[in-house]
């Protein structure tokens, strides 16, 4: 760092980097910045600059009972979703951990796809077998949708948690008599706790935005938050839509919160 | 100790089985049935069950059979309405005129005196051309490759060989290109933004960069829906970037930046910006600096360091990144739907329009296939490029 420093050509490339990156990371936040702006401006539209300021948006949204029924339903598929591919993804995961396990890598891949697998084709393919069951327009059929994109998520931190346990633990418990639920318990639980807690993090955060298989799924009473946006934001844009993008943001902000406190300092913040 | 070493290998894969079999009823099979439904071809079968057969021993070259004619004849007249209209459906994916044809021969057949069977040949000069039957023929099914061949602008003809469906028309082919085209712009566009800022952010402390790096994660677990409608509101015409132009006087009438392609890439990188920023990022922490200043103390320009120092050891990060962008982009459809306009949709939009709206479960799923292949294919590379370099993501 100091060799490219000392000429002034070297000043000036430094100087320019942080400007390209003052301005990359301000191109990620300004959307979010002006929308939780909007959310407060007075007269009923986007136009640029704000000139009188109120909370009428926000009265809207939580008296519209159209917005609160979405919120509702967001909320109860978010936590059924969360309740669900928490145990089913740690599960795998800690079958997954045996090295030696044969076909490892390609199980491993197939449990992964979802998380890949364009979310259309999900949809449609979902649509088609759910309805022969009778689960389409049906809060469990949401459920299953929703938890089988979010359950990737939970076997991949999961997964990263077990990489970070040290074996031996297990081997010392194994050879002073620990049978081996007891040492699952007492060695593997508490290790791995905050790689299952983001796992449920990134799961409740997969569902509450999920929107393209909730379209294809849910009936027309259905709604969630992102599927009362999708309506309104392919229609007109009204301001009220910016009061529940706010909320949303709100809600992201202390997902982030949280999922930080999880990751414990040293690791990798990508994920 | 072998016999516990079994017994763990058991415990494992019934750790695993529950996922794996939820995965299999809610993700595999629907998945599958998408697979099916793309070289599922029953609706001739059902209406004109011994035309089929018929059909299935024939060439295809010249005309059917006499047999064909007398089962067709007979078929015509048995069949109900619903299969009908449905056989007519399917049959006018290759030409429109076909439920008249079929309509009226019916008609006729019921209107000819009770065991006499008229011909065909003479009742409509279409039943003397091969096209018409070989479009039967190809509709034969209960499988065909009609609507994969169909997704892909191609047509079988019996005579000739594998040709396009429409002479001049690539109509399927060029949606495909535009995916490619927005995801490969949305991947470079991506990498332009992140590299800079990735740069930098590996020479801060790691107090400074996790700070800074909130402001990635913030957008990253922010609802997309959320991000999206945030630029349709930033990009109207009277919206925030319109009039900040036009007050530093840059332009005098607001620019369109909505509902065109513009839109679309903008509101694309800023959604997969994240994506890129992770691994990059990862890759360039674990460069060792002093490698570069090395190359500068021998006497290697800057330029000429890091092109030959620094690039080769990002290039695992870069490859991971942009492969990622690029392939969830192609299977992007809420964004382009609510920010682009009719010429800025991809793929999946014509999946879920030939699913929902015109019923051509066929072609919709064909051209799932397509998308599904295309993406599975970059995941493996991703997966084993991944495995070569170490750079862990996901």
């Amino acid at each position: 760092m100091s060799g490219i420093r000392q000429t002034p050509a070297g000043r000036f490339g430094h100087f320019g980097l942080g400007l390209t990156a003052a301005l990359v990371l301000a191109f990620l936040m300004a959307p979010l910045i002006v929308i939780v702006l909007f959310s407060f401006k007075d007269s009923g539209d986007f136009a640029f600059p704000i000139t009188g300021w109120s909370l009428k948006w926000y009265r809207t949204f939580f008296t519209t009972q159209t917005w609160m029924e979405a919120l509702k339903n967001s909320l109860i598929l978010a936590v059924s979703t969360t309740l669900l591919a928490t145990p089913l993804g740690t599960m795998a995961a800690l079958g997954l951990a045996a090295p030696q396990l044969p076909g490892r890598r390609l199980i491993s891949a197939f449990l992964l796809i979802p998380m890949i697998a364009p979310v259309v084709i999900v949809g449609i393919g979902m649509y088609f077998v759910f309805s022969m069951a009778g689960l389409t327009a049906t809060l469990p059929g949401l459920i299953l949708g929703h938890t089988s994109l979010a359950v990737p998520f939970v076997v991949v931190t999961v997964s990263a948690a077990l990489t970070g346990l040290d074996r031996r633990l297990l081997w010392a418990a194994a050879s002073m008599g620990a049978p081996p639920f007891l040492a699952f318990r007492k060695v593997t639980l508490p290790a791995i706790l905050p790689g299952v807690a983001s796992g449920a993090l990134f799961a409740f955060a997969t569902s509450l935005d999920e929107v393209v298989v909730t379209m294809f799924l849910a009936g027309p009473g259905q709604r969630t938050l992102p599927r009362e946006m999708f309506t309104i934001a392919r229609d007109t844009l009204t301001p009220t839509i910016a009061a529940a993008a706010t909320v949303l943001i709100a809600a992201s902000i202390v997902l982030l919160i949280a999922s930080n406190a999880l990751s414990r300092p040293g690791t990798s913040s990508a994920r | 100790m072998f016999k516990g070493q079994r017994g763990g290998l058991l415990r494992s894969y019934a750790l695993i089985a529950p996922l794996f079999l939820f995965l299999l009823a809610t993700f595999l099979l629907p998945v599958g049935m998408i697979l099916w439904r793309s070289v599922f071809d029953p609706e001739l079968r059902a209406a004109l069950p011994a035309t089929a057969v018929e059909l299935s021993s024939w060439s295809g070259q010249g005309l059917p059979p006499a047999a064909a004619y007398t089962a067709l004849a007979g078929d015509l007249r048995n069949v109900d309405g619903a299969s009908l209209a449905s056989l007519s459906r399917r049959l006018s994916y290759e030409n429109p005129g076909f439920r008249a044809l079929l309509q009226s021969t019916k008609r006729k057949l019921e209107a000819a005196p009770a065991g006499v069977t008229p011909d065909l040949a003479t009742l409509d000069p279409q039943w003397r051309a091969n096209s018409t039957w070989q479009a039967m023929k190809r509709a034969a099914g209960p499988v065909g490759t009609f609507h994969i061949l169909s997704a892909l602008d191609l047509r079988r003809n019996y005579e000739t060989g594998i040709g396009p469906a429409r002479p001049g028309a690539a109509l399927y082919r060029s949606i495909i290109l535009r995916t490619f085209a927005i995801a490969s712009t949305t991947a470079v566009l991506a990498l332009v933004l992140a590299f800079p800022l990735c740069a930098f952010l590996a020479r801060q402390s790691d107090r400074v960069r996790n700070l800074l790096l909130l402001m990635v994660l913030l957008p990253f677990w922010t609802s997309i829906l959320v991000r999206t409608t945030a630029w349709l509101a930033l990009l109207q015409d009277r919206g925030v970037i319109n009039t900040l132009l036009m007050e530093m006087g840059l332009i005098d009438q607001p620019m369109k930046l909505l509902y065109n392609r513009i839109g679309v890439i903008t509101a694309l990188v800023h959604v997969m910006l994240p994506f890129m920023i992770f691994p990059l990022l990862a890759s360039m922490r674990s460069i060792d600096p002093r490698l570069f200043r090395a190359a500068l103390s021998l006497g290697a320009t800057p330029l000429y360091a890091f092109r030959r120092v620094y690039l080769p050891q990002v290039m695992p990060g870069v490859m991971a990144g942009t492969l990622m962008v690029f392939v969830v982009t192609l299977g992007f459809y809420v964004t382009p739907m609510l920010v682009g306009g009719p010429g800025d949709q991809m793929i999946s939009y014509y999946i879920a329009l030939y699913t929902t709206g015109t019923l051509n479960w066929g072609l919709a799923s064909s051209l799932g296939l397509i998308l599904l292949v295309v993406t599975l294919l970059l995941y493996a590379v991703q997966n084993a490029l991944l495995r070569r370099s170490g750079v862990g993501v996901r």
